[in-house]
Parts: C-alpha cells; structure tokens; sequence
C-alpha cells in the first residue's frame, strides 16, 4: 500500500503543467504504484476565497476510491469554521490552509483559531513550505515560503493540533522538530518530497535522527515527478516495517492520533 | 550502460568534514541505480580558500589533482573534467593539457566568467583541437547577477557556441535551478547551437520537463546526469523509459555520450 499525501488537481497559474486533471493522476498513480492519494485543488491556493475550489474538489473526487480530497480553509474567511465540519462530512482526512499563499501571517492570530479548530475536530492540518524551487519560481509569484517559525508557533498554539507539512527541506524540519518538545514533535509529520537523497543524504539522515515515524509519502505531482519520492526510497536500506511506515502507516497514524 | 555526465567529488582540503562520506554515497548510490562511469568535476577547494566559482590557480590545480587521484583509485567507473578558471587563461590552457595527458576527458567551466566572453574562446580553441566537451555552468534564464558567481545562461552559453561549432558544449543541470523554458527557449529556435547538448541533471524535475526537453532538442541532444541529488537523476531516467522508446533511452542513458567525449573514454569504445 503507497498514500501520496501530497498530491494536485487544477491548473497552475504559473506555467502549463501537464496531468493536471483526476484521469491523468490516476494514470501517473498507476505508472508509480501508487494507490492512493490525498489531492488539493491547485487553483485555489491563488484564490481569494480559497474554499471555493472544495466545492469542485468533492466531486472530482467522491465517487473515486483513489483520492481523498483535502480541502482549503482560510480562516479570515467569515464561515470558514463550516469547511472544517464540511470536510468531516466528506470524509477528508485533512484540511489545508496555506496562509503565505493567502497574504495571513503564517503565525498569526487567524493561523492559531484554526490550528485549535482542526485540534477540535481531529483532523490534521496541512501547510506546504513551497510548491516550486524559488530560483524558478514566476517573476510575480511572490509569496513567501513558510517559516520554520510559524511551525513551532502553530504546534505550540494547541495541544491538540496535528500538522502535516509538505515541501520542506533538511534544514526546516530540524529546525522545528528539535524546536519542539517530545510532545509537539510527535503531532508533526512530513512529507518526503523536498528532502534530497544522496550523495547528501539528508533523507537517510533524518530518518535516523528525527525517527521514521514522523515521515509520509508524498509526490508534489503533477508540478513534480512522483519518481522522485520513489527514487528517494528505493535508494535507502530501509525494513521492509519502515518503507511500510513511511509509505502509509505514518499516514494512517496520524488519522488515528 | 550508464553515463551520469555530471558528477562531483569533494577532497580534504574543501570546509566539508563529511568529504569521505559524500563520495562514498554518490559511488554507492550509483551501484544502486546502475551507473557505468561517473564523469566528475572538482571546483578547487569547494570554497575554503577560494570561492566555489572563482576558484584560484592554486586551488584548481588541487583540486583537479584531487579528482585525478579518484580517478586512478576507480579507473573502471570514474573519468574527469578539468576544471579551469578563464580570467587566468594561461593556466587554464597548461590545466588542460596537463590533465588531458593524465586521463582526463572533458574541460569544465563553471561561473567565474560569463560564457560568451572573448576570454573563453582560446579555451575553446583548444577544446576543439583535442576533441573534449565544455561542461558549462547554466543558470536557467539569469535575470540580474547572483552572488557568489558570475553566472551564464543558456542565451550566452549559445552565443559562444555559434562562435565554436566544432565543438560540443554540454549546457549543465537544466534542472539546477531557474527557468529552465527560457533555456529551451533559446536552444529551439537556435539552429546554429547543433552543438550544444542539454544535460538533465539537478534537483529540479518539473511535470512537462522532460518532455519539454525532448520537444526542444531531440533525443539525440540529451544526456543524464546528476548533480547533486542523484534521487532526482534517478527518476528522470524512470520518467523517461516512459515517455521514449528503448533504442532512444539508450541514446540518453550514454550512446549521446559516447559519441561527444574522446574515442575511447568509456568501455564500449
């Protein structure tokens, strides 16, 4: 069983990207073995009104045993605590917010309201780092990555708030993993789509030092390869126990927290 | 067989403690994945006493020294470039041809100059007339300067080709960073630049890339490598046994290769 927790539907505002839409996921799915995947709406994260897109997400995705939708919160948007019972209802097992994205402080008062409502409810929180490298990023698209500093402020901020963090690099989840207490640290997982394999080896580095079991598989596709996530484990001497874990035991943990 | 045409290693003399390591992952990963020959470079002292892109006479002959050592210690899967640095133009020609006479089979230029000055013509001269291949940094559309390196992109890079058509110029890790469709950009539309190859290293591997890259160029002009994360050179090569067919994956996987470096640098020859 492989979960890509980290995976797009929609168009990018950015550039044409190819496989954009539920079909051609699924072929990419099928061409890496992947069974299931946890999919946002691309368009959105540029929207005013991010919400909006979930509407869409529901559908492409509630008669597909395949993809589980994470839909969008953002929590300066009157109503936004219905999107989290919303997302409940249809069974998503995570909302998102992406706040630099959506011009809020990643730390902010609105981020904290939220991180304590998705503790309430028990779903996970995610937030993506980056969605592109920024030496390539669109000479307009501006938004700020997200800080190692808004993700201990938000761990911190609930007791029970879970956070999945996609996009981060070696440098950003030590920071916040031994930025954290062993309790904070526990309610984080990330994805590995950002963490280089060898010769640097950050992938196996962390493993060993922050634990296997704060990993997830995840992909960034269709703006990335899903070889990519692939490559990065078929590289490392892993158990068959961890590759399982971090293929989809850590994701089902942190359903299950 | 498998070429990664753009490999590095590091030595003692660079700020990294973990040198050993480094070289031993890349050597280990490369078993894994299936490569035949590292082609590697060495940028002087990787910045301990001179900068990574400006790097000194000194520091380059060390490190050039460095990889050739490797390269005596695995003669059966490691060849070099030698690194040479423009703005001292005498050394970087006795460089070369100290380090070809050593077994070397490509020159490597990197970002201490920007690619279409004049002062890189006689190094390319001097390609030609020992039949080796530039290896030449590329920043993805260079939109103002970045520190740390005069760098080039692919624009430049095209502009000293067309200056030198008989000689082969591999335009580096089109996905090291920047925007790699401006690089495309320039070698489709560039039918003087035959000569330049498109290396499919770095971190970056874009949905569309790959197929924008054999859009842009052809098969013919593609060559794996890796850079610095080998995870991402891996699935490119996957990507790719999707997208083309077998006789073309060859051509990538090292046929390309093969027919750009000096007869005789690699076990088919």
């Amino acid at each position: 069983m492989r979960v890509d927790v980290n995976a797009l539907l929609g168009a990018y505002p950015w550039r044409r990207v190819p496989g954009t839409s539920p079909e051609a996921l699924h072929a990419a799915m099928d061409r890496a073995g992947i069974d299931e995947a946890w999919v946002s709406h691309l368009p959105s994260f540029f929207w005013r009104s991010p919400g909006e897109g979930n509407a869409w997400l529901y559908e492409a995705t509630g008669r597909d045993q395949r993809l589980k939708p994470i839909p969008a919160v953002h929590p300066g948007r009157k109503g936004w605590e219905e999107a989290i019972g919303e997302a409940a209802d249809h069974g998503a097992p995570a909302v998102r917010c992406d706040p630099t994205y959506y011009g809020l402080d990643p730390a902010g008062a609105e981020m904290r309201v939220l991180a304590a409502a998705c503790g309430a409810a028990r779903l996970p929180l995610v937030l993506a780092v980056r969605l592109e490298d920024g030496r390539q990023r669109h000479p307009n698209d501006t938004a700020s990555e997200l800080p190692a500093a808004a993700v201990r402020a938000l761990i911190r901020s609930d007791d029970d708030v879970r956070i999945l963090v996609t996009h981060a690099d070696r440098a950003l989840i030590e920071e916040v993993h031994f930025g954290s207490t062993p309790e904070e640290a526990v309610r984080l997982w990330w994805d590995i789509s950002w963490i280089w394999g060898p010769p640097e080896d950050h992938l196996e580095t962390l493993l060993a030092t922050v634990g296997v079991d704060r990993f997830v598989f995840g992909t960034g596709q269709p703006l990335r390869i899903p070889e990519i996530s692939l490559a990065k484990l078929d590289l490392l001497d892993l158990t068959p126990e961890q590759r399982a874990a971090i293929e989809a035991g850590n994701a089902r943990a942190a359903l299950a927290f | 067989m498998l070429i990664d045409v753009h490999a590095h290693f590091y030595h003692d003399r660079t700020p990294r403690a973990d040198w050993r390591e480094r070289n031993a992952s890349r050597l280990r990963a490369g078993e894994r994945i299936g490569v035949t020959i590292h082609v590697a470079s060495v940028l002087g002292t990787w910045g301990r006493t001179s900068p990574v892109y400006f790097p000194s006479p000194p520091d380059l002959q060390y490190g050039n020294d460095a990889l050739l050592a490797l390269q005596r210690a695995h003669p059966d899967r490691m060849r070099g470039y030698v690194t040479v640095n423009p703005n001292y133009i005498a050394h970087a020609l006795g460089e070369i041809d100290r380090c070809r006479a050593a077994g070397m089979i490509g020159i490597k230029l990197a970002a201490s100059r920007r690619a279409h000055d004049p002062l890189l013509d006689p190094i390319c001269e001097l390609a030609r007339e020992r039949g080796l291949p530039v290896l030449h940094h590329v920043w993805q559309h260079r939109r103002r300067d970045w520190p740390g390196q005069e760098a080039s992109d692919a624009l430049e890079l095209c502009a000293l080709a067309e200056r030198h058509p008989n000689v082969h110029f591999i335009l580096a890790h089109i996905g090291g960073g920047g925007d790699w469709q401006h690089s495309l950009a320039a070698l489709r539309v560039g039918g003087g630049t035959r000569n330049v190859l498109l290396d499919l290293s770095g971190s970056g591997a874009d949905g569309g890339m790959l197929e924008g890259c054999v859009e842009a160029v052809g098969v013919e002009r593609l060559l794996w490598g890796s850079d610095l994360t080998m995870d991402t050179a891996w699935a490119k090569l996957r990507y790719l046994t999707h997208l083309l067919r077998g006789p073309e994956v060859e051509q990538v996987r090292w046929k390309n290769a093969a027919r750009i470096f000096p007869r005789g640098a690699f076990p088919s020859d």
